[in-house]
């Protein structure tokens, strides 16, 4: 059992208030990532749940039971900290069986659990190194194989694969996700890069400022996010943002006008939107069309990106990308003439709110 | 001078400056270890070696001759007159004359003046110095004392100040910053201001002619306190934080993690704290006043006066004093020196 | 495990249960407390304490030791050390040994640590350049600091008896011998010299680490320059190593003020009063003397604790400038 809630829950540090009455809930043997720039309040956030801060008000419970007041160590929880916080001076087998020692864990019973936890961890041959003497990949497993050991109720990472070199990052995600898969335990990941959350997750937590931004599965927030943040956090390269006024209003949806480029129709409804109210429009670079008759947008190529197996044409005057399957032969300074297909397009309001769109789910 | 600073290593050119630079230093070496040196040969001398006058370098010892029906006799070797050259033994000095026999003729009492013969010497080392120390004083009582009051203090020392170190650097308490001036502004209190009140003290907790009375006050080091506090202000705080969620309980994180890994900090302030409690004088020689509770600088101290002409004794004892700090600056040299210029404190 | 480390391991085991009974009755950081309590409490037995009962004794009279027995003279200690129908000259003082001890002690400051101060900079440019062993030199002139003072004025009253190696020096070489000890100029002579050979070391360390400290990139830069020696020390050198000269000047006065150890086994304060500093006064009066008069000394360490205080407000404005 390891289920999570989160009530009206509040930190603030003197005046400040880092987190903003923040609620959700994530159920028992769920993959669950906090994402956010840097300075949203995640890891505050996963420090409140396994408590190492205190919460100011609100509640945090863990299977139902309130915990703001249990110590840390007694949550039943496990934490991998950024830096790992391996103990230097212990081997790694004595760092995976420092904690269950303190809870005088028979002796028998503290070995069978090292060697089970470094079995599935590959760390068999380095059971009786000090970590000074391990690459940061087996680091990294050491600290996530101390986690497993306590067979904690939930798991915590706090930006775990920060340290590792991009390569070594993708092949440690792989291994998450498969140990997730036969331990079958709920994990709370906390990181500042959207691929890893996408590509993680079963449920995202997009986190802004101590706020909660949205909750909800990958493709979920990829396909329809509900405000401008999580449109432009979530998704690389990054959605095109385009500021505009809405130019009508019917029952085919809103049309939208990008001064100085044309009008636009889009999927979008909105009641209560007038004509020459603000908007933003948004679309995501692939959804980007070079044939087609619907919504035309002419530019000159500013810059092309050549990746092999797909391009990113920029344009400069509107800032949009286009993302490109295969090979282009566009070059710097081609006219191009876009087309944005209307089921594609996100429309946001004043307030940076997404407006429906027909097609969506209520 | 200044040259020194911008001479580039290794252009393999000496100028008058390098070797003005290397005259200096092996000129200091003389006036800086010479006399520590000449202690040490000295040492080794026998008591009439050391009442020689000029001294040798090494230390000579005369000879002397078994000659049958006459006894061991003191060999001279004679310089002029008529037996120049011949080895004699010396009965006894009668004024400015001496009366010898050549041990292979003893019958034959052969007289010289004094400066006709010179004593015959051969090298030889009085260990006798050493090994006599233990016998003849209580030396071992003091040497004792000595190790006692260091390695005790020492240990309190690093548990009394690494505790406080750790709450002092990793907790947060009201009064936290104030309790950590409070003992920086011990400093500021040199031992011989307290003195008198100190001996009052000691003398009420029953401490005078105790190691603990030497042992008690020195514990408590503004010294020690600081630099450990320093350094585990650079150990990272998510290490206890894991620790914490590791069940371990405050105590365990204290002694199973904070100080395995202020080792080297502990290793610096061990080694001042043996400095300071094995050369420790004004203040032992106030609380210990009866001699068999005396370190080794107290006995060395009371010896000079009564053992003036023993000074084969003393020298002896003088060495052994200073042989265990030698030996730990020997092979913690690096260290010492290291650490010393970064705690900028003694 | 080895035996020793068990047996360690088991001895520090034993707070194990008390302090966790502590740490459940102490929320947030006040366990701290329970840490810092073993230190806080020597301090307050041995260092604070004995200040407050340091005035007690400097107010008092008597040769009693209990506070309790000592009948109240207000400040008759202090007027007594400081009754003089002329300052200048000791001899015409009530207290004539505390004024010699004063006297002495400002002598023996301005030269110990002026004559300090200048060996330990010149040993530490020297070591600071190109040099052959620079870990041997700086560990020789280093070693002296380790020894026990007791040690020291040995090592020193052996070289310099009537019949030591330093008159069999001077006779060899043709020069009249002295006794050294038994002269009083010579006696102050050798006391300072004793002291800064036995301390000129650490300040050493202190000014290397110093020199070390300025960026390898200045020198060039000054060399680059094409700036001649004398003038790249008076102009860079020596105004980047200010921070470290104050130290040294600061540390080596209190110290020096303080002087007691080698110069009483060296000289034992003489010949008649010749090296007799402020604390040997302190220790002569208060524990050597057939009558101990604990005012007397407590006043006495009090006006020096003054000095002393003032001399630690000037290190540490000088620290917070540099």
């Amino acid at each position: 059992m390891g289920s999570l809630s989160l009530r009206d829950v509040v930190k603030s540090f003197g005046d400040v208030k880092v987190i903003h009455e923040v609620n959700f809930d994530i159920p028992d043997g769920s993959f669950t990532v906090f994402v956010g720039p840097s300075g949203c309040g995640k890891s505050t956030l996963l420090r409140m749940i396994c408590g190492l801060e205190g919460v100011t008000s609100g509640d945090i419970a863990i299977d139902g039971t309130r915990v703001n007041d249990v110590a840390a160590a007694r949550r039943g929880l496990a934490m991998v900290f950024q830096s790992y916080a391996l103990y230097p001076h212990m081997t790694v087998y004595e760092n995976m069986a420092f904690g269950l020692e303190n809870i005088a864990t028979p002796k028998a019973e503290i070995a069978r659990r090292v060697a089970e936890a470094a079995r599935m961890l590959k760390l068999e041959p380095y059971l009786q190194r000090k970590p000074t003497a391990l690459s940061g990949g087996q680091r990294q497993r050491v600290a996530i194989g101390r986690a497993i050991v306590r067979e904690p109720r939930i798991f915590l990472f706090d930006e775990p694969l920060s340290n590792l070199d991009a390569e070594l990052r993708v092949g440690m995600r792989a291994e998450l996700i498969d140990l997730h898969r036969r331990l079958k335990t709920t994990m709370i990941y906390v990181t500042h890069d959207q691929v890893e959350a996408m590509t993680m997750a079963d449920t995202i937590v997009v986190l802004r400022a101590g706020r909660v931004e949205q909750v909800g599965p990958p493709l979920e927030l990829y396909n329809r996010p509900a405000n401008v943040f999580v449109a432009g956090f979530i998704g690389s390269p990054r959605m095109n943002l385009l500021e505009g006024r809405v130019h009508r209003s019917d029952a085919g949806g809103i049309v939208v006008e990008l001064p100085g480029h044309g009008v636009f129709a889009t999927a979008a409804q909105g009641g209560r939107q007038r004509p020459g109210d603000k908007v933003m429009l948004g679309i995501r670079p692939e959804h980007i069309r070079l044939e087609g008759d619907l919504n035309p947008l002419a530019g000159v190529v500013a810059g092309v990106e050549q990746l092999g197996g797909l391009s990113y044409v920029r344009l400069a005057d509107p800032a949009v990308t286009v993302q490109l399957p295969g090979q282009t032969r566009l070059d710097f300074g081609t006219g191009v003439r876009l087309h944005l297909p209307p089921e594609s397009i996100h429309l946001f309001d004043a307030e940076g709110l997404a407006l429906r769109r027909t097609g969506d789910a209520a | 001078m200044g040259r020194f600073l911008t001479a580039t290593r290794g252009l393999g050119r000496w100028d008058w400056t390098d070797w003005a630079a290397h005259l200096y230093l092996i000129l200091g070496m003389l006036v800086m270890f010479g006399p520590v040196a000449w202690l040490g040969l000295s040492s080794l001398k026998s008591e009439s070696g050391l009442q020689a006058f000029p001294p040798t370098l090494l230390p000579y010892e005369q000879s002397s001759v078994v000659v049958p029906g006459r006894g061991t006799l003191k060999l001279f070797r004679v310089v002029s007159g008529e037996h120049a050259g011949q080895e004699l033994g010396e009965l006894r000095r009668m004024g400015l004359q001496s009366q010898l026999v050549d041990p292979k003729a003893p019958d034959t009492i052969i007289r010289l003046k004094l400066e006709e013969r010179e004593p015959v010497t051969r090298l030889r080392a009085a260990w006798e110095n050493y090994s006599e120390l233990f016998g003849k004083f209580n030396f071992f009582g003091y040497f004792w004392n000595s190790v006692f009051i260091t390695a005790v203090a020492t240990i309190l020392t690093l548990l009394v100040n690494s505790m406080s170190a750790f709450a002092l650097s990793k907790y947060r308490f009201s009064g936290r910053d104030a309790v950590f001036l409070l003992m920086l502004a011990t400093l500021m209190i040199p031992p011989t201001i307290v003195l008198v009140p100190n001996y009052l003290i000691a003398a009420t907790l029953g401490l005078t002619n105790s190691p603990w009375g030497v042992i008690w006050p020195a514990v408590a080091t503004p010294t020690g306190v600081f630099l450990l506090r320093q350094y585990m202000l650079t150990l990272p705080d998510e290490l206890i934080e894991a620790a914490r969620m590791d069940n371990a309980s405050e105590w365990r994180i204290y002694w199973r993690i904070i100080l395995p890994l202020s080792a080297p900090a502990l290793a610096v302030l061990a080694i001042f704290s043996v400095m300071w409690r094995w050369n420790e004088f004004l203040w032992p020689m106030v609380v210990l006043s009866r001699s068999e509770s005396f370190t080794l600088p107290l006995a060395l101290n009371a010896f000079q006066g009564e053992l003036a002409t023993q000074w084969n004794f003393l020298l002896a004892m003088t060495v052994v004093t200073l042989v265990p700090i030698t030996l730990i600056f020997a092979v913690l040299q690096k260290h010492i020196t290291q650490g010393i210029a970064s705690a900028g404190v003694k | 495990m080895n035996p020793l480390a068990a047996f360690f391991a088991a001895l520090m085991d034993l707070p194990e249960r008390p302090m966790r009974w502590a740490q459940q009755r102490l929320s947030g950081g006040r366990l701290g407390w329970v840490f810092v309590g073993p230190n806080l409490a020597i301090f307050a037995i041995f260092t604070f304490l004995p200040i407050a009962i340091d005035f007690h004794y400097a107010l008092t009279g008597g040769t009693q030791l209990l506070p309790a027995d000592r009948p109240f003279v207000g400040t008759g200690n202090f007027s007594s050390l400081l009754a003089c129908t002329d300052y200048l000259d000791a001899n015409s003082c009530t207290r004539d040994l505390f004024w010699h001890g004063i006297w002495n002690t400002l002598r023996f400051v301005l030269f110990q640590v002026g004559l300090m101060l200048v060996f330990s900079l010149l040993t530490a440019v020297v070591l600071n350049g190109k040099i052959i062993g620079r870990g041997f030199f700086r560990a020789v002139f280093f070693y002296p600091v380790l020894l026990s003072p007791v040690v020291v004025a040995l090592i020193w009253k052996w070289i310099l008896q009537r019949e030591g190696i330093l008159n069999a020096w001077l006779t060899a070489a043709g020069q009249p011998t002295t006794n050294w000890l038994l002269d009083g100029s010579w006696a102050f002579f050798w006391s300072v010299f004793v002291s800064i050979w036995a301390h000129m070391g650490f300040y050493t360390l202190i000014l290397l680490a110093g020199l070390q400290a300025i960026p390898a990139e200045i020198n060039e830069a000054s060399a680059m320059d094409a700036t001649p020696p004398w003038r790249h020390f008076r102009r860079i050198t020596l105004p980047l190593l200010m921070p470290s000269v104050l130290v040294v000047l600061v540390l080596g006065l209190i110290r020096a003020v303080q002087m007691f150890d080698e110069v009483y086994v060296l000289t034992g304060g003489g010949p008649g009063t010749a090296t007799t500093f402020i604390v040997q006064y302190i220790y002569k009066t208060g524990f050597a003397d057939q009558v101990r008069q604990y005012g007397l000394a407590a006043a006495a360490s009090l006006l020096l604790a003054g000095v002393l205080l003032v001399l630690t407000l000037v290190q540490l404005k000088g620290m917070k400038r540099g």
